[in-house]
């Protein structure tokens, strides 16, 4: 059975880096990242490195939206992300236009004093309700949290919802809050760097944790839009809950069944923006999996050392800067990177450069044994 | 989009201390013992060796229990198995959430476990039963605010259809404060009760 081709048509991002698609664009071109370094006793006794928005940042914009309180504060940004892609896309609110959120803790910080209030109002489908009335939705909100790949695999939902007719058009939102509670976790296993993080580096120490929100729309309509979803997987590795399997099984079959549904072969293939979180297990394993699909010789970039590592925000972020790689044929310094800390070969992206491109490949991969790829086409 | 026929083969369903497979009830415990000494009871008189169960946070433990009654007699751990997870709930992680969050509430008090951590994600309970039953397969959870049999019904069919898996293991899985419920079912291509909404309405009750 042919299925419908389906496209996004509109992206945007709320990020340290800017409160507009254009204005991280022109950060990243630059090479300015949102890592400083940050003494906050609320968070952690030591400094720590992290990619933080300013509050002052979001109340400005937000209350040039709205004048209500009742939001949190990733409530503002995640409604911040989609306000653009909406007035865009001017949709119809039907039983066929949904809204699609994407987080991996939404609002725990709620939780930073334990009360039944408290746990009701970090409740996912709270949040959904909030932003899904804020814009005028008629259909139950769609929350997809599923470790780190929530970003991108809510893209990969939208799709299939869209070919399964069961929605026409998808509004899809990602958004993770930095937290003490993540914060907390990362450390308590070690996994976060004393420095900037580093991907793919052999000097890398873990991740830098960040915060983001990001927003596209996504439908069958190929009209002015910004790429194709070509394929996609979601494939789990069965083999640990809090660590990667070290042969890269689940991410390289998320790959190949992305390339496959595409039809669309290894050396067609022009970009590859990666997960790349500076943990040694997890980028070492991307190098596996990637050249188990012989694409070890692909241009690629982590936007970690950009962004930090935004957890359910980060696929779908880092999906919006690449769209405009894909677009532009400009392709971004991975940042951090210095000097290859990898069993195997990867083309990691070491200074600004200009490429045709026509295929750009999206990977995450999550604690779950968890993993997504999709593939997207350009259409201009 | 339905060009392919869905069956569901098997269901269970666990809640107040009771399980019932296909209609039937299989266990039972006394209403008043908690769901840590119901589950462990449960697991003993099903004479499963897994000892990883009791590592588990209550979430994956109730997850684990359903999808072992619909699994054991479908999976080996010698072959793959291609079967997609499509689990949703209300509460994602909250229970363990809750208990993390007392972990690192005061200096004083600071105790965060990586153990703990670990379950603070929805989609750790399908990471658990994906291992145990080498599924290396498609896998998504969803958060709605009560079991919705309309969307499971379209997103299974949507996978079925599109070849990405044989059957799908579909679950409404939702745990917090010792109240949970979860509503398994196996969905197929080639036998059972007609798969759609109606049918998964009538099989628990909602």
């Amino acid at each position: 059975m042919k299925l419908n081709s389906v496209f996004i048509n509109a992206t945007n991002c709320i990020t340290p880096l800017g409160l507009d698609v254009e204005t991280n664009i022109r950060n990243i071109s630059n090479g300015v990242s949102g890592i400083r370094l940050h003494k906050n006793q609320v968070y952690a006794e030591q400094p720590f490195y992290a990619s933080i928005i300013e509050d002052d940042l979001i109340e400005e914009a937000f209350s040039s939206i709205s004048a209500s309180v009742e939001y949190t504060r990733l409530e503002k940004m995640m409604i911040l992300a989609l306000m653009p892609v909406i007035k865009k896309s001017n949709p119809v609110f039907d039983e066929k236009t949904i809204l699609i959120v994407s987080t991996t803790k939404g609002n725990i910080t709620q939780l930073n004093t334990i009360s039944e209030t408290s746990v009701q109002s970090a409740d996912l489908s709270l949040m959904a309700k909030k932003i899904a009335s804020f814009f005028g939705f008629t259909t139950e909100p769609v929350i997809v949290s599923n470790a780190c790949v929530s970003g991108i695999l809510s893209l990969a939902v939208a799709k299939r919802l869209i070919q399964s007719e069961g929605c026409n058009q998808a509004f899809v939102v990602a958004g993770d809050e930095f937290s003490k509670f993540v914060l907390s976790g990362f450390n308590c296993f070690q996994a976060v760097s004393d420095e900037p993080c580093q991907p793919y580096s052999v000097n890398r120490k873990g991740v830098t944790l960040g915060e983001a929100a990001a927003a596209a729309c996504v439908s069958a309509n190929g009209q002015n839009a910004l790429a194709e979803i070509a394929g996609d997987g979601a494939i789990n590795d069965a083999n640990h809950i809090s660590g990667p399997s070290r042969t890269g099984e689940g991410l390289f079959r998320s790959v190949e069944r992305a390339m496959q549904e595409a039809e669309v072969k290894a050396e067609e293939i022009d970009y590859i923006n990666a997960h790349g979180t500076a943990t040694s297990f997890n980028d070492e394993m991307e190098a596996i999996a990637f050249n188990r699909s012989r694409l070890g010789n692909v241009p690629l970039n982590s936007l970690k050392g950009y962004y930090g590592h935004t957890l359910g925000a980060s696929g779908l972020l880092e999906t919006v800067i690449g769209i405009e790689s894909l677009n532009s044929g400009k392709l971004y310094s991975s940042i951090g990177f210095d000097e290859m800390g990898l069993s195997q070969p990867l083309n990691i992206i070491t200074q600004n450069e200009d490429k045709e491109l026509n295929y750009l490949l999206k990977t995450a991969s999550g604690f779950g044994g968890c993993n997504t790829a999709v593939l997207f086409k350009k259409t201009k | 989009m339905a060009d392919k026929n869905s069956f569901i083969q098997s269901w269970c369903t666990i809640q107040n201390n009771k399980i019932d497979l296909n209609g039937e009830t299989i266990f039972e415990s006394e209403p008043a013992i908690g769901f840590a000494d119901f589950a462990k009871a449960a697991y003993r008189n099903f004479g499963w060796s897994y000892p990883k169960f009791f590592k588990m946070d209550s979430l994956s433990k109730l997850a684990f229990i359903a999808a072992e009654l619909l699994l054991k007699d479908e999976t080996s751990s010698e072959t793959e198995n291609d079967i997609a997870l499509v689990f949703s709930n209300k509460s994602s992680s909250m229970d363990t959430d809750v208990t993390f969050q007392e972990s690192i509430a005061t200096k004083e008090n600071y105790y965060p476990s990586p153990a703990v951590f670990v379950y603070t994600l929805p989609n750790i309970c399908m990471g658990e039963i994906s291992i145990r039953h080498n599924l290396k397969s498609e896998n998504s959870f969803f958060i709605f605010e009560k079991f919705n049999p309309g969307f499971l019904s379209n997103y299974t069919d949507v996978l079925l259809s599109t070849n990405r898996a044989e059957k799908v293991l579909c679950a409404w899985v939702d745990f917090y404060k010792e109240t949970y419920r979860a509503n398994f079912y196996l969905v197929n291509s080639t036998e059972g009760l007609e798969h759609n909404e109606t049918t998964i309405k009538t099989l628990f009750n909602t």
